[in-house]
């Protein structure tokens, strides 16, 4: 399989133009009111960085920077060394311009490789997929519900 | 905290996932049996068992020659809950956000003195 595997997915409508948003979410120093206590980033697609939380951090790698619209990094909140598909988390996010003072911010977290950015199909691939996990849920609940008889 | 990392890496992978799914449909299974299900090689099943086990999702008993996995329903639940809480993060933080970029916003807007 070489689609991705989500694990987050969520948005907000936020009222301002996306100009601002973007700026929210890919200044430093505005980055530490929403996210780290310690921001040490250049936005530049490939920078490597840090990110703090309390007495912990871990390493942050920028992958795409496309403004006003895209904005990815991958990191790892405690484990030491480079994050690198497979040991670390993607966040992405997408910005949307809704009418002309409106953005609609979307965030995914993955654990895999990059999303790609939404289009119809990976869409429906991250429905189907999201919903997948709580398909073995809802068996789990069966499964703890009936014991196997033999 | 390094348990935490090793559930999610356990869970992020689509084939993981899906070995994790037939354990759960089936109850318990060999990884013969696993891999006759599964598009990908025995060997990545082994794999990805292995992974399983150490993030304590699935566990394993021996039967005669054979050796049986089957899912651990409460590290699977404190999963799924660990996710929900990342979910709720993701909201706090998309909430900052949002009130951050509109009292920016309201601020560029006010008229000039």
């Amino acid at each position: 399989m070489l689609m991705p595997d989500l694990l987050i997915d969520r948005d907000v409508l936020i009222e301002a133009p996306v100009e601002v948003v973007w700026r929210t979410i890919t200044e430093p120093e505005q980055m530490t009111q929403w996210f780290a206590d310690r921001v040490d980033l250049v936005v530049e697609p490939g920078a490597h960085g840090y990110m703090g939380f309390g007495d912990q951090g871990g390493a942050v790698v920028v992958e795409v920077v496309d403004p006003p619209t895209r904005f990815s990094f991958r990191w790892n909140e405690n484990a030491g060394g480079e994050p690198a598909a497979g040991n670390s988390m993607l966040v992405e996010f997408t910005l949307t311009a809704e009418g002309d003072e409106q953005t609609r911010l979307r965030v995914v977290e993955s654990g895999h490789e990059s999303l790609g950015w939404p289009d119809a199909d990976k869409q429906r691939y991250a429905d189907e997929h999201q919903g997948g996990w709580g398909d073995i849920l809802d068996r789990l609940a069966t499964l703890l519900g009936k014991r196997p008889s033999e | 905290m390094q348990a935490d990392d090793e559930l999610w890496s356990a869970i992020a992978d689509p084939s993981r996932r899906r070995v994790l799914d037939l354990l759960v449909g089936h109850g318990e299974a060999s990884a013969s049996w696993l891999a006759a299900r599964v598009s990908f090689s025995r060997q990545a099943v082994s794999k990805h068992l292995v992974v399983l086990e150490r993030a304590g999702l699935i566990s394993r008993r021996k039967q005669g020659r054979e050796v049986l996995y089957q899912v651990e329903a409460d590290r699977l639940d404190q999963a799924s809950r660990a996710m929900a809480d990342l979910a709720a993060q993701w909201d706090r933080r998309l909430g900052a956000i949002k009130r951050l970029a509109e009292t920016a916003h309201a601020e560029a807007k006010k008229p000039e003195r």
